[in-house]
């Protein structure tokens, strides 16, 4: 019987639920009771509400009740009921509040019909007016208006260190540049929805779309006013979040307010469209300037950053953090503004601050790489940190040089001809760029219980999510190795608020928090273990203590002596027919405050550029990870293979457009917004490097979810620029902008 | 989507019929209408289904052309073997646009009338002529990227978004077409129409009129042929630019050649006269940048999708180049 699944391949938990259609989405779940939700968004940008008049909608047989301003039940009042776990500082935003439009696709009236097809027919037949106001959407526009918010939803910049305007002023190599990365919608495959069951007591069931029941569950009961323990909120599966599903959206908010008025259950699903009419990732200009010496050792280095908020709400990121974490300078100089636009707040998006700022900052460093004429690896590996600045911490563990070393001979980097426009096969010029990056790999408390039934099957849970990077499974796996049993043996349960308590999944942090938990938990269960062995008859344990014993292949052992080793079965025996239940909470340790703890990622690309059509083609990845302990190679790759497809398409095509006369983002589908397809997408590898961390957590585990993407992009730009010569500064890097 | 009532058409006949009732439209594949409808673009009252009727095979013509049924779908279409053989580039046209699961709905008659791509088109909170006759053109100092640079007019400037469509324009196919008045045939180049001051006509169609079949000439250009679609991502995405290029080579001397631009105007963009000059001279890249040229004359870009001039320039160079080189199997 193989128990040790720490480090092996492990198939997905949850993947013939998947597949077969078995799992239920938000949306999917029904009651006797249950109509269906339809939003009515404004169709200006800013202005107020002059009238609505439903009149014709609410004649149409079906229509229960359509929610406006004007009808809405009272709201509780203070800016902190609305606020979540994840919000920024400000004033969140309140649907059907009142008049006032504050962006375009603003959820302006809830139609409840008996079914979709009708709420949505309603919807169409309700006629707003509006009194317009002048909006500011242009972001180049607002910049002079660009501010320092009193309080970063993200860390503040980092201090200056060093005396960055004197190094910059005699550095031999200075280069200045601006870059710019557009706006962007997550668009999971699954659209936001909830379906609210209205129980005979008025206690609410909700199903949400989330990446974390408990953040829902406390939304809820702050701005309803009800009690905790009468909302529960679950979500066993999410399809997708990308951080779209970090703060309660406003379906949530409106499914539950027609459920309580109309004392009926209520299904409230987004349309695709919709999808575009609440956060997104910033529009960020970011403005750099590198001073060097000849041999291309980095002097000065200053980072200015411009991102997107909107004007209730401070939405933060960190944009500028990366220089002092991945490049040693000792002249060091970062400000982060925000503009303030009508739109709705920006809203964490995968490595939410890294893939922007490491975008830039890995650009202008391979820009100056060119310019000192070094082979833009050696240019990083010249100036590799060796702990982190912004803290001056040491890092927790760091084996980055080591994806450097294996991702190049994989790549083949050396047979690079250093010159850009150099390499070529027929019309399509070759690019080879590098790139490297890191994402922070934090700890947060958590807690999680395990009950083990006397026929040996374990059930571990936590209030946590899945949205498609694996947690089932590797939680199982995690608790399975702990406690030395088969991995089918062991399920795990998410997605419950009533579960314990966990943090939002996001992050990259739920292995590291979860997962922890998850062990210490069962490492409480090893010590009840052991108290019912010693009380077997001439217990080879009399005298152990939990840290002397091996949990393998469903027995357990002194280590020193496996020769004595008895069944659990037979030790489970002893507590006589009941299940051994622990539930456990775990805290960072205190020590890991002293160092700063990061993956590392080192991405190699190859391109191909038409020389005369522009069309770009990623032909080649090799990412080089060094993340930790990994748990499951299988889901650990998946997470850097879609990052990888992610960071094509941050390159090379998302963009949410506005049109900043009307202040709308006009490519509300996915036809016009472009995200990566199949063939897209070719060769691409994966390694893991060795990496022990014995600080970052009790695992050694770094989590994933993030650091897969953050190097992609600027590593295909910079391919982009080695095949053409040409630099281009904007994403994403569209045909017309090599012509 | 608003309240419908549907019929389905057992004949040709009945289907003329029963679509000349006030706000009444076929419905083929209903890839395009069905979402046009759920975003309340389109408004029709009634739905006449045309899939029972005639029309669902491909056949032999006495001019030894093909006839394409107009219920056949894209996919059957592209990969008949007639097709494959005879008319690659059709085949290439059709493999080129949209994705295997649209092409087993969408049918051939269906693509012709496909709407366009427009930003504005798509959402009813923005002016837009095609959409609201009289209303405005959000395009022209909006977000054009994607929109025409040929024929474009004060009022739209809108694309017609078919891969198709841009190969038929350069096989020279007719449409046939079945109206109260009866039958007639329209040659390709004459069934879609420029903007004008009529944008929310697509097609020199009658409202009572269905189509049948879209024939094909006996000309093939097997040989010479290139569909080259230039885009955003590498499948799945509407052409910015494409260009339909077949050659009749003698030697290396043009005898005959054919050039059609998708993703430029509001109809495939064709120049026979352009064509016609380059009859007995050298397959050159020379010859066809001078073709290139005399196709962009007259261009005109809107900011976001200038770009298209000159690109649209180079594609039918390289796709001319590619049909010129082509070696053909078998
Ligand atoms: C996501 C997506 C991507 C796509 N990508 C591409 C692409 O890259 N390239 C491309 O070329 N196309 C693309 N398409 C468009 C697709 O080719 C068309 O939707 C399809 O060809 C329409 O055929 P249909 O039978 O479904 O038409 P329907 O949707 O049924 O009808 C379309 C229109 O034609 C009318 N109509 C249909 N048949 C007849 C007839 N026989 N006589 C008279 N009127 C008729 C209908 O009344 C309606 O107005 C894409 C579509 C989608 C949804
Ligand atoms: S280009 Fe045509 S379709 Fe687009 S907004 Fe203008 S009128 Fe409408």
């Amino acid at each position: 019987m193989n128990t040790h699944h720490i480090g092996t391949p492990a198939n997905r938990k949850d993947g013939r639920e998947k597949v077969t259609g078995k799992a239920k989405y938000a949306a999917e779940y029904f009651a006797p009771d249950l109509v269906y939700g339809f939003v009515v968004n404004s169709a200006i940008a800013k202005g107020r509400i002059t009238g609505i008049d439903l009149s014709e909608a609410q004649q149409l047989p079906g229509v229960l009740h359509i929610f406006t301003h004007e009808n809405r039940p009272g709201y509780t009042w203070l800016d902190s009921h609305y606020q979540d776990e994840d919000s920024p500082p400000g004033s969140p935003f309140r649907p059907l509040y009142n008049n006032q439009i504050t962006f375009s696709m603003q959820p302006i009236a809830l139609v409840v019909a008996e079914s979709f097809e009708l709420a949505r027919y309603a919807g169409m037949l309700v006629k707003v007016t509006y009194e317009e106001e002048p909006q500011e959407t242009d972001f180049e526009k607002n910049l002079i208006h660009a501010y320092e918010p009193p309080n970063y939803k993200s860390s503040p910049p980092p201090k200056p260190w060093g005396n960055p305007e004197e190094a910059m002023a005699h550095a031999p190599v200075k280069l200045e540049q601006a870059y710019s990365h557009p706006a962007e919608h997550h668009n999971p495959m699954e659209m936001h929805a909830a379906t609210v069951i209205y129980g005979q007591d008025g206690k609410l069931t909700v199903y949400d779309k989330i990446q974390g029941v408990q953040n829902s569950q406390k939304y809820l009961s702050h701005a309803f006013g009800i009690p905790l323990q009468d909302v529960h909120v679950v979500s066993e599966y999410v399809g997708g979040g990308f951080g779209s599903g970090l703060r309660p959206q406003y379906q949530l908010f409106l499914a539950v307010l027609a459920a309580r008025e109309l004392k009926r259950s209520v299904r409230l699903m987004l349309t695709r469209q919709q999808m575009f009419s609440f956060g997104h990732r910033p529009k960020t200009v970011q403005r750099f300037a590198l001073g060097a010496t000849q041999d291309g050792k980095l002097q000065a280095l200053e980072q200015n950053a411009f991102a997107e908020t909107s004007r209730f709400e401070d939405y933060s990121e960190d944009v500028v953090i990366w220089p002092g974490v991945l490049y040693a300078c000792d002249n060091v100089k970062l400000t982060h503004k925000l503009v303030g636009l009508d739109v709705y707040t920006p809203l964490d998006m995968r490595a939410p601050g890294g893939t922007t700022g490491i975008y830039a900052l890995e650009c202008a460093i391979d820009e100056m790489a060119y310019q000192v004429g070094m082979d833009p690896m050696e240019f990083r590996l010249k100036n590799y940190s060796e702990k982190d600045y912004n803290k001056d911490k040491p890092f927790s563990s760091k084996e980055l040089r080591e994806a450097y070393r294996q991702g190049a001979a994989r790549f083949g980097w050396e047979k690079r001809n250093p010159a850009p426009r150099s390499m070529k096969e027929g019309h399509q010029l070759i690019g080879w760029g590098v790139a490297q990056g890191a994402w922070e790999a934090k700890q947060q408390e958590a807690a999680a219980k395990a009950v083990l039934t006397p026929e040996g099957k374990l059930t571990v849970s936590s209030a946590t999510a899945d949205i498609g990077t694996g947690t089932y499974t590797v939680m199982a796996q995690i608790a399975a190795e702990t406690l030395g049993l088969p991995l089918e043996d062991v399920t795990f349960k998410l997605g419950d608020s009533t579960l314990p308590k966990s943090p939002l999944e996001g992050g990259s942090w739920t292995v590291s928090s979860v997962g922890s938990a998850v062990k210490a938990v069962c490492e409480q269960v090893q010590e009840q273990l052991l108290k019912l062995a010693q009380k077997l008859e001439n217990s080879p344990f009399s005298n152990a203590k939990r840290e002397d014993l091996t949990f393998s292949g469903g027995r357990l052992f002194v280590t020193q002596a496996p020769a004595q080793s008895v069944s659990l079965a037979e030790v489970l025996a002893q507590a006589k027919g009941s299940p051994l239940e622990v539930e456990a909470s775990l805290k960072p340790a205190k020590e890991q405050q002293n160092y700063s703890p990061y993956a590392h990622s080192a991405t190699f690309v190859e391109v191909q550029v038409d020389e005369d059509l522009g069309t770009i083609k990623v032909t080649r990845i090799v990412s080089a990870i060094a993340g930790g302990r990994i748990i499951n190679p299988k889901t650990a790759r998946s997470q850097i293979l879609g990052g990888a497809v992610w960071g094509i398409g941050v390159a090379l095509e998302e963009h949410s457009v506005m049109d900043s006369r009307v202040g709308r983002f006009m490519t509300h589908d996915l036809d016009k917004y472009h995200v990566p397809v199949n063939a897209d997408v070719q060769q691409i590898e994966v390694i893991f490097v060795e990496e022990h961390d014995a600080i970052v957590n009790p695992l050694g585990a770094k989590g994933l979810g993030e650091i897969g993407i953050v190097s992609v992009a600027p590593a295909i730009a910079n391919a982009v620029f080695h095949a053409t010569g040409k630099r281009v500064r904007e994403l994403p890097i569209t045909l017309d902008k090599l012509l | 989507m608003r309240p419908f009532t549907y019929s389905q058409a057992a004949d040709v006949e009945a289907a003329v019929r029963e679509v000349s009732t006030d706000g009444a439209r076929f419905i083929a594949g209903g890839t395009n209408l069905l979402d046009l409808m759920k975003i309340d673009v389109l408004r029709p009252s009634h739905l006449v289904d045309i899939t029972q009727i005639a029309h669902r095979s491909i056949d032999q013509t006495g001019e030894g052309g093909l006839l394409l049924g107009a219920l056949v779908t894209n996919a059957d279409t592209a990969y008949h073997p007639q097709v494959e053989q005879r008319y690659p580039l059709l085949s290439h046209a059709i493999l080129a646009g949209a994705t295997a699961q649209l092409r087993n709905m969408a049918t051939d008659g269906g693509n012709l009338l496909q709407r366009t791509r427009c930003y504005y088109f798509y959402d009813t909170h923005t002016p837009c002529n095609k959409r609201e006759p009289g209303s405005g053109c959000s395009a022209i100092k909006g977000y054009n990227r994607d929109l025409a640079i040929l024929g474009t007019s004060e009022s739209c400037i809108a694309t017609h978004p078919s891969d198709m469509c841009v190969a038929l324009a350069a096989l020279e196919a007719t449409v046939h077409v079945t109206g109260k008045a009866g039958e007639r045939t329209i040659p390709f180049q004459d069934f879609h129409r420029l903007p004008g001051d009529t944008p929310h006509l697509d097609a020199n169609l009658q409202p009572d009129e269905i189509i049948t079949a879209i024939e094909l000439p006996s000309k093939g250009f097997s040989q010479h042929y290139a569909y080259l679609k230039l885009r955003d991502r590498a499948s799945y995405a509407f052409a910015l630019v494409s260009v339909a290029a077949a050659l009749e080579l003698d030697g290396d001397t043009i005898k005959d050649i054919r050039v059609a631009l998708g993703g430029v105007a509001h109809k495939p963009w064709r120049l026979p006269e352009a064509e016609a000059l380059l009859k007995g001279q050298e397959a050159t890249p020379a010859t066809f940048q001078k073709l290139a040229k005399a196709y962009l004359q007259g261009a005109r870009g809107y900011g976001h999708n200038d770009f298209k001039i000159e690109l649209a320039q180079r594609a039918i160079v390289r796709a001319l180049l590619q049909a010129k080189e082509r070696k053909t199997t078998a």
